[in-house]
């Protein structure tokens, strides 16, 4: 029975003609800035990225140094003080936000497109973007702030495995620092060394510009063009050195007076550019990638009850990103859960998914497309990962075919090939067995 | 040719005033007492399912606190027709997302996937809402996994553990003292019989409410319900007992002492919701007042606090409007490094005490309001969102409608009302302040407690 029904239409709402994936723009700014754009009309707002190469793969041996260079683009900009440029986004309504990981140095707006919020935010991103004025105050409390992050991180046990497996699986290569960087070497950054990485990094030809939103081709021209123009044209960033893989496992311990033993296992993964993605992808999916229906959930959690989270996952990046095991357990659970996690990982490599789990895999991965473009802020994620990494503009209108296409033999022979459970580093952080 | 050109003046439609699409929701209700709500959002394939049931930590008592959550995880462990986790493995091989959150008030559970799946989640739904088992064997796993689930989020994290201290301190009789996830005692000792008794007690389609957001359509939404929902039969549910907070009589202290790097300090006074208030502006007031403190980086907290004084490294205001009983404006930080807990305290209580005795901007004011209406917005971007916000009201017995009314709401707060609620609920009376002592992690030496500066211990 229908006891009350309720119609706020104003506008008759079509189901708009529904496209498998959005249609991406892709075109050069003048300087040589790259723009992605998807016109997303429904709602009357817009998403802004702007993603340079600039992450702390490439501040090399100062770790800390790209992640505080892109933390001080909005604490002083074009004459206006961190105040005033706080003050301008949240006026008209704008999120903005900047980070910086180890591939990307990201800065990001949320805006409405009503006239007068759309340029002041935009405006004061493109000052923020090419007209930071480093001030001294304000990068003296930032390194005073991360020196505390970085004392905080002692305090999580998770943190602390972190640091360890980066460090463990890359070693002096630049991926094997965090990019929040180390207390030494935070403590002697100056905003010389700052300014000069700014420069050298923020320039067109290393930016890639998303837009996603209310706005048309037009719009987004003149928009990407305003963004990037007050930049120089610069030169790209150098390739990031190879990551070498792993000559023998490693087992790192680390005593933490936790209740619980955070265990981290792996080696380096794979590039986002890399042949073997598809079928890594999919086979880790069942292996560790698929939350509660894995087999590595199944053995930990389901049968066992050792862990409430395990998992394992493929993150690619520029040069081979890692993969990554973990698990959470009890101290003196803490050998149990380790061999389950390693005898799943080794029977999995030696024999490979069955028919019927590389089936329920690529129904749950296709069947669920959609929902990895369901919204506007997760089209500009792609967007971001499809112009940074330079991946086809075809990439998600052709990714549920190249998921249709792994094999069982695939996922073998890749799995065989680049996965060496007996040379992976296993990290453990946690307190005594009582 | 007909549908296409209308298609076509649609869109160019959309393109010119797109804020003149106005979502559309229908509410429906069962003979079961079950509650339907739909809302549907055509701009992807896709469709989410929230269940939500009346029940949480808040209706629990001692001995079994967390139980809501226990049950939340037992619920994916078989029923009549299912085996454990026979569920999500349906679920993924339809290409879906599903998990399960349980809070104070609510325990809900969800599944996102492609429109035309929605009768794979209404059918097994329809059955773990009457015929779940709670199988012995099953549970004591499932209580050995929710305590590592603890151990993770709260024994090993000494925020955590200060937050839970800190809540269990300023409340004294009211459920919510206790954590949601329970005590670990309580974790450790739950039978299976505990688990089916609050199972039959709160799981029923007359205590449930299903809100479907996404690209449907009401009425054959109406129609699955119907199909699978509509032949469980009503139960008499239990009643939850008021367990109203006794009166808090002056200000209370509370030090947790744990390995740790950083200090914190938690401050909470008592306040009203929109659900308990008798004066229906004061919440939207009190929302604003958390606005100005701490409503982004422009706001007095990062301004004065973070950037101007360098007295905290972070810091933030907490108010939740919406919630089934009386509940705290919660202030929480980290001093810096050149400070003490103590004097980031005094600095929060000289921001207090500027709000009691000046007038808040009309500039501030205007800030909060833009940004308001700018996040109603921004919000629509997420079609599980919005389901959020219609079944987390509906559960907590307040209407939907309210999400639509809460800019109106906020637009009519004014800078006296923000006055008048900082004068009436900051007074030190109901205030209870937490501060994270932290112990050595290696072998260094133990810090001495600064409190006792102030207000004396």
């Amino acid at each position: 029975m229908v006891i009350r029904t309720f119609y706020y239409i104003v506008g008759l709402l079509f189901t708009l003609t529904v496209q498998a994936s959005p249609q991406i723009e892709h075109w050069a700014t003048d300087n040589g800035g790259r723009v992605f754009f998807v016109s997303a009309p429904d709602l009357p707002m817009l998403d802004v990225k702007v993603v340079f190469n600039a992450g702390s793969a490439q501040d090399k041996t100062l770790p800390g140094m790209a992640l505080l260079t892109n933390a001080m683009l909005s604490e002083g900009a074009a004459g206006k003080s961190s105040d005033e440029i706080a003050a301008a986004f949240e006026d008209v309504g704008a999120n903005f936000g900047n980070s910086a990981k180890r591939d990307m140095a990201i800065l990001s707006l949320r805006t409405l497109t009503e006239e007068d919020a759309l340029n002041t935010s935009l405006q004061m991103m493109t000052a923020v973007l090419s007209e930071p004025d480093f001030p001294q105050a304000a990068f003296e409390r930032l390194q005073k702030q991360v020196l505390l992050m970085l004392q905080a991180e002692n305090q999580s046990p998770s943190a602390i495995a972190s640091r360890a497996f980066y460090s463990s699986i890359y070693g002096k290569h630049p991926y094997g620092a965090m990019p929040v960087g180390n207390n030494e070497v935070v403590s002697n950054l100056n905003v010389k060394s700052l300014k000069k990485f700014y420069h050298q990094y923020y320039v067109a030809k290393n930016a890639t510009v998303v837009l996603v939103g209310a706005i048309d081709k037009v719009q987004a021209e003149i928009i990407g063009e305003q963004l990037l123009s007050a930049l120089p044209a610069g030169e790209k960033a150098s390739p990031i050195n190879p990551v070498m893989e792993l000559a023998a496992g490693k087992e790192v311990v680390i005593q933490h007076p936790s209740q619980q033993t955070h265990i981290l296992m792996g080696q380096p993964g794979i590039s986002r550019d890399d042949p073997d993605y598809f079928a890594l992808y999919v086979g880790n999916h069942i292996l560790g990638g698929s939350g509660l229906v894995s087999r590595l959930s199944n053995e930990i959690r389901e049968k066992r009850g050792l862990s409430y989270s395990t998992y394992s996952y493929f993150r690619p990046m520029l040069q081979l990103g890692p993969y990554q095991f973990g698990l959470q357990t009890r101290n003196d659970q803490a050998q149990e859960a380790l061999e389950v996690m390693r005898t799943t990982l080794n029977l999995f490599t030696s024999t490979g998914p069955s028919d019927a789990e590389l089936t329920a895999a690529k129904q749950n991965i296709t069947g669920g497309f959609a929902l990895r473009v369901d919204s506007n802020s997760k089209i500009a994620n792609y967007l971001a990962m499809i112009g940074f990494y330079g991946l086809p503009l075809d990439y998600l209108e052709t990714f549920k075919g190249k998921v249709s296409m792994v094999t069982l033999e695939g996922i073998k022979d890749a799995y065989s090939r680049r996965v060496h459970s007996g040379k992976m580093v296993t990290v453990m952080v946690g307190g005594k067995a009582n | 040719m007909q549908m296409l050109k209308k298609l076509i003046l649609a869109c160019s439609l959309l393109l010119a005033s797109p804020a003149l699409v106005f979502a559309d929701v229908s509410e429906y209700l069962l003979k079961n007492g079950l509650k339907l709500i739909v809302k549907p959002d055509h701009r992807a394939t896709v469709a989410v399912t929230q269940v939500w049931y009346k029940v949480g930590s808040s209706y629990e008592y001692n001995g079994i606190t967390g139980i809501s959550h226990q049950l939340e995880h037992m619920m994916f462990k078989g029923t009549e027709n299912l085996a454990p986790n026979e569920f999500s493995r349906i679920i993924a091989s339809n290409g879906g997302r599903e998990n399960a959150f349980t809070g104070r008030d609510y325990t809900a559970y969800f599944q996102t996937m492609e429109a035309d799946r929605l009768e794979v989640s209404f059918r097994l739904e329809a059955e773990r809402m009457r015929k779940l088992i709670i199988d012995e064997t099953e549970l004591i796993k499932e209580r050995e996994v929710v305590a590592e689930e603890r151990r993770m989020r709260t024994e090993d994290n000494p925020i955590a553990m200060t937050r839970e201290a800190f809540n269990a301190t300023a409340f004294v009789n009211s459920p919510y003292h206790h954590p949601i996830v329970g005590w670990m005692s309580d974790i450790n000792n739950y039978e299976a019989e505990d688990l089916r008794e609050w199972y039959q007690k709160w799981y029923a389609p007359n205590n449930a409410t299903i809100v479907v957001a996404g690209d449907v359509e009401a009425e054959a939404v109406y129609k699955l319900a119907e199909k699978y929902f509509g032949k469980l039969t009503r139960e008499v549910t239990a009643v939850v007992k008021p367990q109203i907070e006794v009166p808090q009589l002056g200000m209370r202290k509370v030090i947790v002492q744990t390995p740790a790097k950083l200090p914190y300090l938690m401050m909470g006074w008592k306040v009203p919701v929109v659900k308990t208030a008798d004066v229906a502006w004061e919440p939207y007031a009190l929302e604003m007042l958390a606005g100005i403190l701490d409503g982004g980086a422009s706001a007095r907290f990062s301004r004065e606090l973070v950037r101007g004084e360098e007295i905290a490294t972070s810091i933030g205001a907490g108010y939740g409007l919406f919630s089934r009983l009386d509940d705290l404006f919660i202030v929480a930080g980290t001093p810096t490094k050149a400070h003490t807990v103590s004097e980031l305290e005094q600095a929060v209580m000289q921001q207090i005490e500027e709000l009691k005795s000046e007038l808040v901007s009309e500039q501030e004011l205007k800030r909060i309001q833009v940004q308001v209406v700018a996040n109603k917005t921004y919000e629509r971007d997420s079609v599980f969102y919005q389901a959020m916000q219609i079944g987390m009201l509906e559960t907590i017995g307040l209407d939907w409608r309210l999400s639509e009314e809460y800019v109106k709401n906020i637009d009519a707060v004014t800078a006296q009302q923000v006055q008048a609620v900082a004068r009436k609920y900051f007074i030190d009376k109901t205030l209870t302040v937490a501060e994270l002592l932290p112990q050595p992690i290696g072998d260094k030496p133990r810090p001495k407690s600064s409190f006792g500066v102030r207000h004396g211990y």
